[in-house]
């Protein structure tokens, strides 16, 4: 892969729940400035490789690398303070405190004070709406209110990564384009480097610029996102079109390619 | 009159219940569980003034005496999060009530054994004293206590709302996980909140020593500070507050106006009250999470 060097990159990890393995030795990389997406079905282990990354869990083996330095098993604090930000799935925004509280809270770990003012702008310039509700109780707002409260909360850490898990859960199509949208302008305008693990592949695939397939805890498929978006297996089971077959019905037996 | 100077007293009283009560919310709020050793909390709050200030133990100045006992208090609560109650992170949240129960054995034994079963009075600079306000007796640990409750009250809502430690113990209390991911150290912040509720027992202690006499089972008053936790609404600062003002009243009116006995019975029947017909408390804060 032709890209620059990475930011974050995970090697080898495995992770468990009790006795249950959910990841099993799954290596990403994320190079800087890009958008790196994980698509899988629900069950696939892409929340918990979130976790593992951002502390909340703890890999039994193999590293999580930052900018050089191995960051797997630490207290999550520690991690949000060395650049990574996570957006965790369904929102989590505080539900009794302003907006404005729930930004400043995302920027709990900074150190450099002066410059927060500077980037709640930031965030109300991307998201306007924000602006508006300042200083209403985020738990009143409409579920891609809370969405972008979330994205822009995780901004507030000015992290090197940010880590965005299902920012499409439980939206409208139309709010889902609205927020990609802005996903994208926040990489291209701002340079964020993101990692994005998404179910809904056609909208993730089209923002990112690289996928892997994740499957039972284990990568399955990794590639540009263009080359995935025309992979035929990724059309079928993640895009839902059928090919016209033979006989013109769908073949229901058809097999993955990596199976 | 006698109206009157019934209410003086029993806001007085219900400013104690509600600095015990405010112990308990903030506790459970931060940390789902419930501290039925908050009153035992308020005993050695005051037993610790105590010995600081009386004379027939240091003889320090009023001032001084309290102080040091609020800092110590609060050391001690916070160390007691760190070495006890942590241990039980991920355990049912019974094992912490059960826990607490015993702690407040623990806490009266040692009191009953360092001083004495007998009830003792805090030697405070405002002793016996009292205003007359055409007829009607304020006495000064009377007005002490309300004073005192309410710069109390308005520095810890200074506190959670304008300072950035605690906005986040809001914020932690509100969502523990998303706490985590924006960095917060939550575990120190458990232990912090121990602290405060240290603090708010110790100032209930040294009112309610100062205003009455202080015994090793004087902790038991916690039971009555826990109902008014309960009619407030278990999770609401101003409605603790609240709880413990209106236990604080009903019971000498009770005492007054009802058969004997009935005072006694009268914050559990309120709390019986509430809890079947607002069962979420006076102030509820309650929101259903969006999905």
């Amino acid at each position: 892969m032709n890209a620059p060097a990475p930011v974050l990159s995970m090697k080898n990890i495995e992770t468990f729940y009790g006795p249950i393995m959910a990841i099993r030795g799954v290596s990403i990389e994320v190079p800087k400035g890009q958008i790196v997406t994980i698509l899988g079905a629900n069950g696939a282990g892409k929340t918990t490789l979130m976790k593992t990354v951002s502390g909340v869990m703890d890999p039994e083996k193999g590293q999580v690398v930052l900018e050089g330095q191995e960051i797997q098993g630490k207290d999550p604090d520690h991690i949000v303070r060395a650049g990574v930000a996570h957006v965790p799935e369904g929102r989590e925004v505080f539900p009794f405190l302003t907006v404005h509280e729930n930004l400043m809270m995302g920027a709990y770990t900074r150190k450099d004070r002066e410059n927060i003012a500077d980037d709640i702008d930031m965030v109300f310039e991307y998201f306007p709406i924000l602006k508006e509700r300042r200083d209403q109780q985020a738990g009143t707002m409409s579920g891609g209110q809370q969405q972008m409260l979330a994205i822009g909360r995780g901004l507030m850490a000015k992290p090197k990564v940010m880590l965005l898990d299902e920012p499409s859960l439980g939206l409208s199509p139309l709010l889902v384009q609205e927020i990609f949208a802005i996903i994208k302008r926040l990489n291209a305008e701002q340079s964020v480097t993101m990692m994005l693990v998404e179910q809904n592949a056609n909208v993730a695939l089209k923002a990112a610029h690289y996928g892997y397939v994740l499957e039972i805890g284990r990568i399955v498929m990794a590639g540009e996102a263009k080359q995935l978006l025309a992979s035929q297996d990724i059309q079928e089971f993640y895009l839902g079109q059928t090919g016209e077959s033979q006989r013109g019905q769908k073949r229901w037996k058809r097999k993955k390619t990596w199976r | 009159m006698d109206i009157l100077q019934l209410l003086i007293g029993g806001i007085a009283n219900g400013c104690i219940y509600g600095l015990v009560a405010l112990g308990f919310v903030l506790i459970y709020k931060a940390t789902e569980a419930v501290n039925f050793a908050q009153g035992d909390m308020m005993m050695i709050g005051a037993f610790i003034t105590l010995t600081m200030v009386n004379e027939e133990w240091w003889g320090l100045p009023f001032g001084i005496g309290v102080i040091l006992a609020i800092v110590i208090m609060a050391g001690l609560s916070y160390l007691l999060e760190v070495v006890v109650i942590r241990k039980l992170f991920g355990q049912p949240q019974f094992a912490v009530v059960i826990l607490t129960i015993a702690l407040g054995f623990v806490l009266r034994f040692f009191a009953g054994v360092i001083w004495g079963h007998d009830p003792q009075s805090l030697e405070t600079p405002f002793a016996g004293k009292a205003f007359d306000i055409g007829g009607l007796i304020l006495g000064y640990d009377e007005a002490v206590v309300i004073i005192a409750t309410a710069v109390l009250t308005i520095s810890l809502y200074f506190f959670f709302q304008r300072t950035r430690l605690g906005v986040a113990m809001q914020a932690a209390s509100q969502n523990q996980l998303a706490a985590y991911y924006m960095g917060i150290p939550v575990k120190w912040i458990s232990s912090m909140i121990w602290a405060v509720a240290g603090v708010t027992a110790t100032v209930a202690g040294i009112l309610f020593a100062a205003k009455g006499a202080i015994d090793p089972a004087s902790g038991l008053l916690g039971i009555k500070a826990f109902a008014a936790a309960v009619i407030g609404g278990f999770g609401s600062l101003p409605g603790a507050l609240a709880g413990g003002l209106i236990i604080g009243i009903v019971e000498p009116m009770a005492q007054y106006f009802a058969p004997p006995g009935y005072s006694q019975i009268m914050p559990y029947a309120i709390m019986l009250i509430v809890l079947v017909v607002r069962p979420n408390g006076l102030f509820a804060q309650i929101q259903q999470k969006k999905v």
